[in-house]
């Protein structure tokens, strides 16, 4: 006897809490893999999944075994050259391996290693694990121009594509009750003088009295029948509202110094710590756009493209990005409606005089608009009057403004970690 | 060559299709006398092939973490497309349940039918071993409840505390099941039923058994308590456990001083799944003979009937020569003696002896030659298992075909020496260390509970019986870790090579120990 069950249909992922359970157990090796597979992956390449591996010992389940020494025979197929009584080296010098229990891995990756992959979605959960956007509680409500229809219970008045029907339906029943009831009861009470006329002996009944009340119930079944099943008064109709909401929508701006000073290296370590910014936003908001600015003595804002490969050569005018930054602003993202981040990146060279219309530029009017802004200056060298003039507007802002220098490409990470710490609440 | 009216052609299927083979396929094992349990073919996606795959064929298990590192294992061989998933896979269970791949074409649909459910289902019916040690019709109702009583331990005692017990089970897995006695049968209803009342009676005889407080002065040994206190008699001095326990993990379940009853039980769900495997590890090679020797001969009675066309019939020989291909030992595709070779070729060659013998073989097998081969062919699978089937059944031939030989790898040796190949003189010996390189007790390392120090400091000790003077391999350090889990006190484990210890193993060791306890 034999049955055949279709059992495509059912759930897959029948192994995910297993699976689950194996990337919490070892939490801090795919860690440390996805650490590494950060600094080493190239920009555009973060929206695919990772190959992780573990060192084998470290996930082995051991159980006793044979271990190498002693004596052991071994049959294996296919003698070609070999009689009995030939002497041969030991493979490979160990003290033979495993018998029979061969598991040679097929190429390269030896079985020193378990290797496996993980989803898109994981490595990003990794790779901001435990990191949280500062100051992510959205603008007071008042201050908010979005807004977004919601359920606001029932009204009288609408149009037809949002009639509720069975409230429509519940008020006409209602009404029909209410309507009806009193002819009813006239109608019972109209019956019953009738009935009582006829009972009457046939001299004694009144004609006039019956036909008057026959008419009268005639009349009152009209009435009856007259009332509507439905009216344009029982319609209710779903009410929505717009109701205003903390924005999902957030705009990065990216500036970049590529004066003469700037090199490829530099500025590949501020892409790949623009591209982390990028992803995490992502991961926060619904929508994320982007924003680059770049600048010399002069800044001018362009497409991602130009922004990363073209190459410039000349001074440095910090301020002037900063300034486009905010007519940008003020020009297409109203602080309402977007949450507002800026990243700059930059080696630190600055006009002197420049620094300081710098920081009043972003202490008068950027930063109270701003969710966050992020410095890094790469360089390996001292400090110049740029950072010295930062500081204090991170002194102002110390919530909302971060700072930090890279020195090589493996600092981004660590240093991007650093900034979005989650800062556990006191 | 009779007139060919094919099922179906392509490589389309469809449930009729299968239907229908299904039918025929059914007739004729039912001409060579295959009894099977009924079969529930259930046809499912590759990734539900690789959840299934990944529970180590378990339909409904509990949830660990190792199950989920086989599953990004088999995810990741198979999207490198090292493996080809799960060729089939089907469950010892009554209904035997089997798989079929949706994206298999319709010979594969057919090769498996034919392989899983009359191949593989007749022989967990027949052979001996899972007969003895297995239960069939409980086992999937068992899993249920393991699945649920784990899973409720995970909620009152937190998950972490369970992966760990598991864990320390699952080393000792192993040597969780009885090799000589037969298991009482196993089932759910009664297993919840009773297990209430077991946990009340298992935790009174430990208590009975740690009654007495440790007596580290050794002063004056305590009198005999009366029988009816005392049935095992331990508190008379003697060691105890009297005799040697090979099952580690009963022993644990019965005897661990400080385990909680739910743990115990836990002990208990491990040990009886390792029970419900144990016949599968020893009948590979004959268990995958079998099935391979079936479905070649099938698919050829089909084609013979005229039911499959020469189309899937040429798709068919080429994937049974990949299944059936044993790579020579210097070929880097080599992973050991294919099990599906192996059996094949034996099951063919028993077939081959019974129906056209040569002088070789009536020396040989002087009762199998000229007997009916389809009597001889059942009575080798119900009544073997991997390494007696070798021993009984390897034949010359088999072993000039495959090329075996042997080779002696002796570590007080400079050389390795080859001490047989396939001739005259060699046969025997071939033999002879093919069986035991297959039986489990030479595979896995021998160890017994010796001695539980139940009057003294509580340690347990094992004693490993070294074979051939092979020690054991570094591994045994995790696994006493996980034991001393387990136990609560001091493991200790000795290797003896005949009769005397040559090496010490304990845990917590000894500097630790002597830290811990000052």
């Amino acid at each position: 006897m034999t049955y055949f069950i279709d059992r495509r249909a059912n759930a897959k992922h029948k192994s995910a809490v297993n699976r689950q359970r194996f990337l919490d157990r070892y939490r801090t090796h795919i860690k440390r893999s996805v650490e590494e597979a950060v600094n080493r992956r190239s920009i555009t390449d973060m929206e695919r999944g990772e190959k992780v591996s573990i060192p084998a010992r470290d996930i082995s389940e051991p159980v006793f075994q044979h271990g190498p020494g002693g004596e052991r025979t071994i049959v294996a197929p296919g003698n070609k050259e070999f009689v009995e009584g030939d002497r041969l080296r030991r493979p490979g010098g160990g003290g033979g391996g495993g018998a029979g229990e061969g598991s040679a891995s097929n190429q390269g990756e030896g079985m020193d290693e378990f290797a496996f992959s993980l989803t898109r979605e994981e490595f990003l959960d990794f790779v901001f694990d435990g990191l949280e956007l500062p100051h992510l509680e959205r603008k007071q409500l008042k201050d908010l121009d979005e807004v977004r229809p919601v359920r606001a219970g029932i009204s009288r008045d609408g149009v037809p594509a949002r009639i509720n029907i069975v409230r429509s339906m519940r008020e006409a029943h209602a009404r029909r009750i209410a309507m009806r009831a009193p002819i009813r009861r006239a109608l019972r009470e109209a019956q019953e003088a009738l009935d009582a006329e006829e009972r009457k002996d046939a001299v004694l009944r009144n004609p006039t009295r019956i036909a008057e009340l026959k008419a009268e119930i005639e009349r009152l079944e009209k009435r009856l029948e007259a009332v509507p099943f439905i009216d344009t008064y029982d319609l209710r109709y779903n009410n929505l509202t717009n109701q205003p909401q903390p924005s999902n929508k957030a705009v990065m701006f990216c500036i970049m110094d590529v004066s003469g000073s700037m090199t490829q290296a530099h500025k590949d370590i501020a892409k790949r710590f623009f591209l982390l910014l990028y992803l995490f936003l992502e991961r926060n908001y619904e929508k994320v756009e982007l924003v680059f600015v770049r600048h010399h003595t002069a800044a001018k804002e362009v497409d991602e493209e130009e922004f990363f490969y073209s190459r410039e050569t000349g001074g440095t005018i910090v301020s002037s990005a900063l300034t486009l930054v905010d007519e940008i602003i003020a020009d297409r993202y109203p602080a309402g409606q977007w949450n507002l981040y800026v990243a700059q990146a930059s080696d630190g060279d600055n006009w002197d005089d420049d620094s300081t219309t710098c920081r009043d530029l972003l202490l008068k009017s950027l930063m109270p608009r701003l969710q966050y802004f992020t410095y890094v200056e790469i360089t390996p060298h001292a400090h110049q009057a740029l950072w010295e003039e930062y500081e204090t507007v991170a002194a102002r802002f110390p919530s909302r403004f971060a700072m930090r220098q890279i020195v090589e490409g493996n600092d981004i990470y660590p240093v991007f970690r650093e900034l979005f710490r989650r800062r556990e609440e006191a | 060559m009779t007139l060919r009216k094919p099922i179906a052609s392509g490589s389309d299927w469809n449930f009729e299709v299968l239907d229908t083979f299904e039918r025929e396929i059914a007739r004729l094992a039912d001409e060579y006398r295959l009894d099977t349990y009924p079969n529930q073919i259930e046809v499912i996606t590759s990734e539900q092939m690789m959840d299934a795959y990944a529970s180590v064929g378990m339909p409904v298990g509990y949830h660990h973490w190792s199950f989920g590192k086989q599953f990004l294992a088999v995810e990741q061989a198979y999207r490198r497309g090292q493996m080809g998933l799960a060729y089939e896979l089907v469950i010892n269970s009554d209904p035997c349940i089997a798989y079929l791949m949706e994206e298999n074409t319709l010979m594969m649909q057919v090769l498996v039918m034919a392989h899983a459910c009359y191949g593989h289902n007749s022989f967990f019916k027949g052979n001996y071993l899972f007969r003895t040690w297995t239960d069939a019709s409980s086992i999937i109702d068992y899993l249920v409840f393991a699945r649920k009583y784990v899973a409720e331990c995970e909620e009152r005692h937190g998950v972490q505390a369970v992966e760990q017990l598991l864990d320390a089970c699952h080393a000792l897995q192993n040597y969780g099941v009885d090799r000589y006695k037969r298991p009482s049968p196993i089932s759910a209803a009664e297993e919840a039923q009773r297990q209430k009342e077991r946990e009340a009676y298992l935790q009174a005889q430990v208590n009975t058994l740690w009654r007495t407080i440790p007596n580290l002065s050794g002063s004056e040994p305590e009198e005999a308590l009366p029988n009816d206190d005392d049935p095992l008699g331990l508190h008379q001095h003697q060691r105890y456990p009297p005799e040697p326990q090979e099952n580690l993990l009963y022993f644990i379940e019965k005897n661990a001083p400080l385990l909680a009853p739910w743990q115990r039980e836990i002990v208990r769900i491990v040990r009886k799944l390792a029970q419900y495997f144990y016949p599968q590890r020893q009948t590979q090679v004959m268990n995958e003979g079998w099935a391979t020797f079936w479905h070649y001969t099938l698919m050829h009675r089909m084609f013979d009937d005229g039911l499959v066309d020469e189309g899937l019939m040429l798709e068919f020989l080429q994937s049974h020569t990949a299944v059936v291909n044993q790579p020579d030992f210097d070929s880097p595709l080599y992973g050991g003696i294919n099990p599906y070779a192996l059996g094949f070729a034996m099951f063919s060659d028993i077939k081959r002896i019974c129906q056209s013998p040569t002088d070789e073989d009536r020396e040989w097998f002087p009762d199998t030659a000229d007997s009916d081969w389809l009597e001889t062919l059942h009575f080798a699978m119900r009544n073997f298992k991997d390494e007696s089937f070798i021993q009984q059944f390897l034949s010359p031939k088999v072993i000039r075909d495959l090329k075996l030989f042997s080779v002696v790898d002796d570590d007080q040796e400079e050389m390795l020496e080859v001490s047989a190949i396939h001739d005259e003189r060699g046969y025997q010996r071939v033999r002879e260390a093919l069986s035991v390189q297959y039986a489990l007790s030479v595979r896995e390392p021998n160890i017994q509970v010796y001695a539980a120090d139940i009057r003294g400091d509580r340690s347990l000790t094992l004693r490993h019986i070294q074979d051939r003077r092979r020690p054991l391999a570094k591994s045994v350090y995790p696994v006493i870790r996980h034991l001393h889990q387990l136990w609560g006190f001091t493991v200790k484990l000795e290797s003896l090579e005949e009769g005397e210890v040559v090496r010490r193993y304990q845990w917590p060791l000894p500097e630790e120990g002597r830290r811990d306890s000052t």
